[in-house]
């Protein structure tokens, strides 16, 4: 391969014709308020741990919908429930990251 | 005429384009990019369609890409259009035809921002009369090269020798069309469909024969977006920009991608080269590339003009499949001659693109 001294950067476009849906799919059986989230941040702002880790269950929502990996995030939630109490639309994020934590294959 | 429900929605999309008696003024780039063009536009425009067409040579860059890579003030790019102006005025023409995307939006941006503030330009014109004695008049209309030949595409049409159509299938050819940002990106209502429905191009794709296709990213830069070339550190962004257009347009098979911009031919065409070298990944058919050419080599080849003479041997994508597809002879002998049949030298051939 040539180097030219300057190479392409990892494309962030989400193909969801390709990404594996499935687990977004089955959070919306057990937790169906997932589809409630209008994505305001509220979580994110008053979470404790986004500060230092980077936690932020409105990303976590996001990433879940475009079928990324979220585990890295999710071991940093202290399951304070902090953003269940601020959600404006209801929705227990505290469940739904315990949801989350079941069904991956491993403990995150 | 009287224009109703969606007739007249289209109509505030249109763009009032004047029918003869242009000032034409040249790109700085685009003479070293593809330098047959602007000679085919003149040829085309001038000799074959029987129009006025005035260009002077006291001509200048319009400061355009200075301004646009953080390297002039906007009044030093506002005083060098000024003077463009005055050359105009000079020369008793009201309708200025920019060769260059950069400099139709430049000279947009400034007469726009003119309007808005009016003190500013009292004070272009004294910088101008104390830097060289001259005055102007601010063009009647502001077009676009690519607004001329969209304008005349029905009499380029009549005249051509070639149609945008597969020889072999009948199929008409699929074309990517690109507009430049500069286009109407800035000025919505300064571009023929505005920023939503631009169809400069399209419109002439599809009266010479061709389908224009769509995909997702076709309203995406080039890739070029000056700084993020002209600084070696940022052209990671530059050639990621491409690659994705490349990529959303790889499913639909384009034959060419047709371009009204200094800057898109050259990246469309260029990174295709270096994204090759890199991933190893070619777009076209069996290894070749995706042909990108600009509006007067396309309108030249519909015209029956020598590939060869339009300049296409200088392009990094080999043109010579879609002169087979469209069944336009050329003589691979003369490919690397140039004006007065000089030898303009062969160049090395790529690794992984094939280019011929």
């Amino acid at each position: 391969m040539m180097d030219f001294g300057f190479s392409l950067s990892p494309s962030s476009a989400v193909d969801l014709d390709k990404v594996d849906l499935s687990l977004y799919r089955r959070l919306e059986q057990t937790s169906p308020d997932i589809r409630h989230c209008i994505a305001c941040g509220s979580c994110s702002a008053t979470c404790m741990a986004a500060e230092y880790s980077g936690m932020s269950v409105r990303k976590l929502i996001l990433n879940l919908q475009r079928g990324a990996d979220v585990r890295k995030m999710l071991s940093c939630c202290m399951l304070c429930g902090k953003c269940t109490m601020v959600c404006p639309r209801g929705i227990n994020t505290r469940k739904l990251i315990l949801d989350v934590c079941r069904y991956y294959p491993e403990r995150p | 005429m009287i224009y109703q429900g969606k007739q007249k929605i289209w109509s505030d999309y249109q763009k009032d384009i004047p029918d003869d008696h242009w000032f034409y003024v040249r790109s700085c780039i685009r003479q070293n990019f593809f330098p047959a063009s602007e000679t085919h536009f003149v040829k085309i425009v001038r000799d074959l369609l029987g129009k006025d067409l005035y260009e002077t040579e006291h001509h200048t860059t319009c400061g355009g890409i200075a301004y646009h890579s953080d390297t002039i003030p906007q009044e030093t790019a506002m005083t060098i259009v000024a003077r463009q102006f005055s050359l105009m005025k000079e020369a008793g023409y009201k309708n200025l035809v920019t060769s260059c995307i950069t400099s139709f939006g430049n000279y947009c941006e400034i007469l726009e921002t003119w309007r808005e503030f009016p003190e500013l330009e009292t004070r272009i014109r004294e910088h101008l009369w104390k830097a060289c004695r001259r005055e102007f008049d601010k063009p009647e209309y502001v077009c676009h090269a690519s607004d001329v030949i969209f304008k005349l595409r029905g009499e380029i049409a009549e005249k051509a020798k070639f149609r945008l159509v597969d020889r072999a299938t009948g199929e008409p050819l699929r074309v990517v069309e690109h507009i430049g940002c500069h286009y109407s990106k800035m000025f919505p209502h300064k571009g023929v469909g505005g920023a939503e429905y631009p169809c400069v191009l399209s419109g002439m794709v599809e009266s010479w024969g061709g389908q224009v296709i769509d995909y997702p990213e076709r309203r995406h830069c080039c890739g070029f977006g000056f700084r993020q070339y002209l600084v070696k550190a940022n052209r990671g962004y530059s050639i990621s920009n491409t690659h994705k257009k490349f990529e959303s347009m790889e499913p639909y098979r384009p034959d060419l991608i047709i371009t009204n911009c200094p800057g898109c031919p050259y990246f469309l065409d260029r990174w295709q080269y270096v994204i090759a070298e890199q991933t190893g990944k070619t777009y076209g058919k069996d290894g070749h590339g995706i042909p990108a050419l600009t509006y007067e080599e396309l309108a030249g080849l519909v015209l029956g003009y020598d590939p060869w003479d339009l300049g296409l041997q200088i392009h990094q994508v080999g043109p010579e499949l879609l002169l087979d597809k469209m069944g336009v002879p050329y003589d691979p002998a003369r490919k690397y001659l140039g004006l007065n049949e000089k030898d303009i030298m062969k160049p090395g051939l790529p690794t992984v693109l094939k280019c011929c």
